[in-house]
């Protein structure tokens, strides 16, 4: 069985200029959506308060959720302890607070002595939201009690945002100075773009769908430059191959043949992360959901960016048939001997 | 052209057959449990176990075995409900000498335990539990520090001969004041030799006769003191919850220590654990009465108290007028002696308490000396309704040594049977001068059905995923498709028994990895199979086919590899928690790929088509 004809040829560079600033457009869109409308950060960056409620007769996990949210707590989470008649509800701060929470991280910062304070304040607010969320929901039931409210910190959040920048910055440089090393440094140069390009354009979708960014979704996130970065560089194998094994050595048509060639592999391995990942998605249960859809856009978007952006923008670099000779030695005599 | 040597095949079979030995493990599913287990002073035997039988027996808790293992009694329940009669009732029947802690038991038969084959221990995600986010409150640990440099600073001008200098804890670090401008400079030449740059020293204000100087740690020291502060209190918090089942203790950013303790479901008795306080004392020990008749019974002379050793439980008397205590030890490492060759403890005291050490060792050189901790631990009980707050407290002597000499702020105690017996002694001194108080900032409680939920769903994607990729490319790539299925099936096999090597904890964004290995695995038999049809296409014979398509393929397979591998290390240095569990299990199946996907599938394609004329090649 074969999904795409051995012999085709398909003039993928001649729409470089229309890829390239069709990418370039998408990407302002992308950077313009993330930074505009924002992502939705989930209570693991911005912290929150979590409820923990039980009924003394059974209730319906949909019954609580509109409890919660017809009494203005939005995007509240209502999670299911187990039985139908406990459960955990996670809010995040309103607006309002959440300016306030990170006053009080703030203002406690250069007075580390007084680290304690913010936290105390931060479980009385917790309290005052757990007496509000009781109220909603007994409105509703009047069987309900409060079991437990605590506070979840949101600088635990600043933390790991940080963190997994740090984690991208590390990840882009050691591939970049992976593939100059391998490669060439125009090589470095087109898949770190592509890789800055991917990741824009997946965020981008992602905060489309205003689902909740959380830390399986991060970790989403940096699985697509992984999975991308892959994708590119089988490509870029295949253009080094076909420039030292041609006579001629014209880049445009040799990184034309390599998209050909190595298309059935780049679509069939696309295919196959995107089976695996798509069950995540639909049966791996709500808290692997976000990770599922990320990866499936983000497998998308690479796959994409391997035939029509990485190429065009090593063509446009200058990428020539010298760039990738393989270093003649110092003494040609030495080498000319058997 | 496509045989391998022997030993080729048979390293591929030997890995194989540790990773489905290794991997077993994980088959066998966790049964309930309740665990019991001994405080000091009270021991887990024989009688105990009949006394908890009785006591389930009695309250009708249905049970399937109680097991005496490792001085645990490890009582298994057939579901969740019974799991929760049974420790409630233990709690209340065996009071405060036991530890009772809800617990999921291993069903792994005893060969497999033997050879170390263990399963995966699952995540709070998975399996429930408690996840504690604890802060170190570091002022006060910048205050004892700044309190032990106050003391230091009275000592250093008393030794000096440095006349009307004094020393107070001021609000940005240490004020010292002294009568003149040379006073000044000589206790601040004095300070500098003896602190070298721990210190920072800049000169204050001057009124009158009164010239200031100011003493501020340096941040270098603040550093190294906010590192030992976070690995002792890791190092105490470890010592006291280590009753209950496999808690996870990491340290999080440079004040933050993360505890988690998978199916324990009572944060009442986790949080009691963890809010106790320890101290240290020294002690002398009362050589004139006779520990073993007041043991039995007999009164103890005035000056002295009973204790016990903790490690034999022996009786012993100690004078009850403290020598020193944890607030003069400033730090207790564990050496080697480089005289006897035999591993000790080296203490440091403050000034304060090395003067009373040096006293008091002056009088008693040759007499024994022992080391009480005290462990202070809150308990909450309703009495009529109403909370009623009490401690309960833990008093055991850790170390017995004769002095040897006259001594002072510093000295060692030698003559430690090993290495490891030193690095406990050092651990529990530096635990009983617990560095810093700590406030639980984040608390959550997982339920354990949720867990359940998790499992079964994740368990399911993983099934499914695995299923339509075997099929997908069994279907498009026929024979190799089918080699490359049973290479990724071991794949599968191997990630899994390295996972349970290393005891690497099974979270949900872990089996999110697992899947996405397996996904992107199948890419470097993609890899291999495209190339082979491609040498076909280009007219080389079946067989010069499938090794060209396996050279060629392999640059490939190690560049998309290896960038691969940098994403997952990348994550791996500076994720945290769950990120850093994803990229384990990603980092290891990228290594595990590599290995069943080109060289485990090329030894079959070898073992398959070897030897034989092909005409052509089903890919």
């Amino acid at each position: 069985m074969e999904l795409f004809k051995s012999d085709t040829n398909f003039d993928f560079m001649a729409l470089r200029k229309v890829s390239l600033t069709l990418s370039a457009i998408l990407c302002v869109i992308a950077a313009a959506i993330i930074f505009v409308r924002g992502l939705d950060y989930g209570l693991d960056f911005t912290g929150g308060t979590l409820v923990q409620v039980t009924y003394e007769k059974d209730a319906d996990i949909a019954e609580v959720r509109k409890a919660v949210e017809d009494h203005g707590f939005a995007g509240a989470v209502v999670q299911s302890l187990g039985n139908t008649k406990e459960y955990a509800i996670r809010i995040k701060p309103h607006e309002g607070d959440a300016d306030a929470a990170k006053a009080t991280t703030d203002a406690a910062k250069p007075a580390e002595g007084e680290a304690a304070k913010p936290a105390d304040a931060a479980s009385k607010e917790a309290d005052k939201l757990a007496g509000e969320v009781l109220k909603a929901l007994k409105t509703a039931r009047q069987d309900v009690t409060i079991h437990s409210s605590s506070f979840v910190g949101p600088q635990v959040g600043e933390e790991l945002r940080s963190d997994g920048l740090v984690a991208v910055l590390f990840v882009i440089l050691g591939i970049m100075a992976y593939l100059w090393f391998r490669f060439e440094l125009r090589f470095a140069i087109a898949a770190v773009a592509s890789e800055i390009h991917d990741t824009l354009l997946t965020v981008g979708i992602f905060a489309l769908t205003g689902r909740e960014f959380d830390l399986p979704a991060l970790a989403a996130v940096l699985s697509v430059v992984g999975y991308s970065i892959n994708d590119k560089v089988v490509v870029f194998d295949r253009v080094r191959e076909i420039f030292r094994s041609s006579r001629k050595g014209e880049p445009y048509e040799i990184l034309n043949r390599s998209i050909n060639s190595t298309m059935s592999r780049t679509i069939m391995t696309g295919l196959t992360t995107s089976l695996a990942v798509g069950t995540l998605y639909f049966v791996g249960g709500p808290a692997l959901q976000n990770f599922g859809l990320i990866m499936l856009i983000g497998i998308f978007v690479g796959t994409l960016s391997s035939i029509f952006f990485a190429n065009p923008v090593l063509l446009w670099l200058g990428v020539s048939k010298q760039d990738l000779m393989p270093v003649t030695r110092e003494d040609p005599e030495l080498a000319r001997r058997p | 052209m496509n045989e391998f040597p022997r030993w080729k095949y048979a390293l591929v079979v030997l890995a194989l057959l540790v990773g489905f030995i290794y991997a077993l493990p994980n088959l066998y599913p966790k049964q309930r449990a309740v665990q019991v287990s001994a405080n000091r002073g009270a021991t887990v035997d024989v009688a105990l176990k009949e006394k908890v039988q009785g006591i389930l027996e009695s309250k009708k808790v249905a049970f399937t075995s109680i097991d005496l293992t490792n001085d645990r009694l490890l009582v298994r329940l057939a579901d969740p409900n019974q799991q929760i009669a049974a420790g409630d009732n233990l709690r209340s029947e065996l009071g405060n000498n036991y530890t009772v802690a809800l617990n999921l038991a291993s069903t792994v038969p005893s060969w497999l335990a033997a050879i170390h084959a263990n399963g995966m221990p699952f995540g709070l995600d998975l399996q429930g539990g408690v996840h504690f986010l604890m802060e170190v409150d570091h002022a006060s640990v910048i205050e004892k520090q700044e309190a032990h440099y106050v003391d230091e600073v009275k000592n250093i001008a008393r030794e000096k001969g440095i006349r009307g200098i004094s020393a107070n804890r001021g609000a940005q670090g240490v004020v010292i004041t002294a009568r003149s401008e040379a006073d000044r400079e000589k206790i601040s030449a004095e300070i500098s030799r003896s602190f070298g740059s721990e210190v920072v020293l800049t000169n204050g204000a001057t009124t009158g006769d009164a010239f200031g100087l100011n003493l501020r740690i340096s941040p270098a020291k603040l550093d190294e003191v906010a590192k030992n502060t976070i690995s002792q209190n890791m190092s105490t918090l470890r010592n006291r919850i280590g009753d209950l089942g496999e808690p996870v203790i990491q340290q999080q950013g440079n004040s933050r220590i993360v505890v988690e303790l998978p199916g324990v479901q009572d944060t009442a008795a986790a949080k009691r654990l963890l809010g106790a306080t320890a101290s240290l004392e020294y002690r002398a020990v009362d050589e004139a009465g006779n520990a073993l008749d007041v043991a039995n019974g007999a009164t103890p002379p005035a000056d002295a108290k009973l204790y016990k050793l903790r490690e034999s439980g022996a009786p012993i008397l100690l004078k009850k007028k403290v020598i020193a205590s944890g607030d003069d030890l400033v730090g207790a490492t564990a050496i080697l002696d480089s005289q006897s060759g035999t591993p000790g403890v080296s203490v440091r005291l403050s000034s304060r308490g090395g003067d009373r050490m040096l006293e008091f060792t002056m009088q008693n050189v040759g007499k024994p000396m022992a080391v009480v901790y005290t462990e202070r631990i809150p308990e909450v009980s309703i009495v009529d309704g109403k909370e009623v707050k009490s401690s309960r407290v833990k008093e055991e002597v850790i170390s017995v040594a004769n002095i040897r000499g006259v001594f002072s702020s510093q000295f060692q105690t030698t003559g430690l049977d090993s290495m490891q017996e030193a690095n406990d002694l050092a651990r529990l001194l530096n635990a009983g001068s617990l560095a810093a108080p700590v406030d639980i900032v984040e608390e959550r409680v997982i339920g354990a059905s949720l867990g359940e939920d998790n499992i079964r769903k994740g368990l399911v994607a993983v099934l499914i995923a695995v299923g339509l990729v075997v099929v997908f490319v069994g279907l498009y790539y026929k024979m190799f498709g089918l080699i490359a299925d049973v290479g990724l099936l071991l794949n599968l096999v191997l990630l899994v028994a390295i996972l349970s090597i290393c005891q690497a904890t099974l979270t949900l964004p872990g089996i999110a990895g697992i899947v996405l290995t397996l996904g992107m695995a199948i890419d470097a038999n993609v890899l291999i199979c495209e190339r082979i049809r491609e040498e076909l296409r280009n007219g080389s014979s079946p067989m010069a086919a499938i090794s060209g398509g396996y050279n060629k393929a392999w640059a490939t397979i190690l560049d998309a590899n290896v960038t691969h591998l940098l994403a997952a290390l990348g994550l791996m240095a500076f994720g945290s928690g769950p990120i850093r569990g994803f990229a384990i299990t990603l980092f290891i199946g990228i290594i595990t790929s590599m290995f069943t996907s080109v060289t485990v599938t090329h030894v079959l394609v070898g073992l398959i088509f070897g030897g034989r004329r092909l005409k052509s090649l089903s890919v």
